[in-house]
């Protein structure tokens, strides 16, 4: 039963924590240069926003939810089951991002996620 | 056309250096917790494992990587599409498998290859798609191109 919390903490945590800070990157717009000076000002004006607050607990517990996992399980138990955060995350890219997600994309998305599955196991 | 190109080579580049970190920072944590043994949930186990986190160099090596991936994921993703670049990252497990077989001389199963293969299709078939398609961003990101 434990198990499966965190494994739902893994994956809900990691996707919603990712779509919170991919919207406060968007918001705060890109580096207009790929030079580190360009990119750290990005990251310090990237870190007051209120999205990137808002993605940190939720990475947080999912990280540790991940270490406590990897003390209790292997591997190729944890990583296909936490490769669902491939369909999870397309699924919020969707509907909370507003991305265009085609059939392209779709396909790419359950590929990997099986391969990743496919990968663990082997 | 050159400004759709160049926005594929540098969200190329972010998603390799994205993709490397990860995939040191997953190892070296892996290390880190196998060493520190299996954790217990109670109090007392709890305590052990975040004082054992605290301590070990390997896993404070790993957290550096990562947050090396975070900051490369938070760039990237600035102007690209999370479900462009979340699929394209799953590239790192390729990496490893290719890793495993020419540093370690690792042997790899046929299930292993196939889903090496699989993520390789999936990958190509993401990074045909458009890197960026809300608008929001573009407009941010043009705006960023005008002030310069």
């Amino acid at each position: 039963m434990l198990t499966v919390l965190l494994l739902i903490v893994l994956i809900c945590g990691s996707t919603g924590g990712e779509i919170a800070i991919t919207r406060g990157s968007k918001k705060t717009g890109e580096p207009a240069r790929l030079r580190p000076k360009a990119v750290l000002r990005f990251l310090g004006q990237a870190i007051c926003n209120g999205w990137f607050w808002l993605g940190i607990p939720l990475m947080a517990a999912s990280f540790f939810a991940l270490l406590i996992l990897f003390s209790w399980h292997p591997l190729s138990f944890v990583i296909p089951i936490s490769a669902l955060s491939y369909v999870v995350g397309a699924l919020g890219a969707k509907y909370i991002l507003k991305e265009e997600v085609n059939t392209a994309r779709w396909a790419g998305v359950v590929l990997v996620c099986a391969g990743v599955a496919l990968v663990a196991f082997g | 056309m050159a400004s759709e190109k160049r926005l594929r080579v540098k969200t190329l580049i972010m998603v390799l250096a994205m993709v490397v970190c990860a995939v040191v920072g997953d190892l070296l944590l892996k290390r880190g917790m196998s060493k520190a043994g299996a954790v217990q949930f109670t109090v007392t186990g709890l305590e052990h494992a975040l004082m054992t986190m605290m301590t070990s160099v390997t896993i404070w090596l790993g957290i550096c990587f990562l947050l090396g991936f975070m900051a490369t994921q938070m760039t990237v993703m600035s102007w690209a599409d999370y479900s462009y670049v979340m699929p394209a990252g799953a590239f790192g497990y390729a990496l490893q498998t290719f890793l495993a077989v020419v540093v370690l001389h690792e042997a790899v199963s046929i299930r292993r290859w196939i889903g090496v293969a699989l993520i390789c299709v999936g990958v190509v078939l993401v990074g045909q798609t458009k890197p960026r398609t809300t608008e929001a961003a573009a407009r941010v990101a043009e705006k960023a191109a005008l002030s310069c």
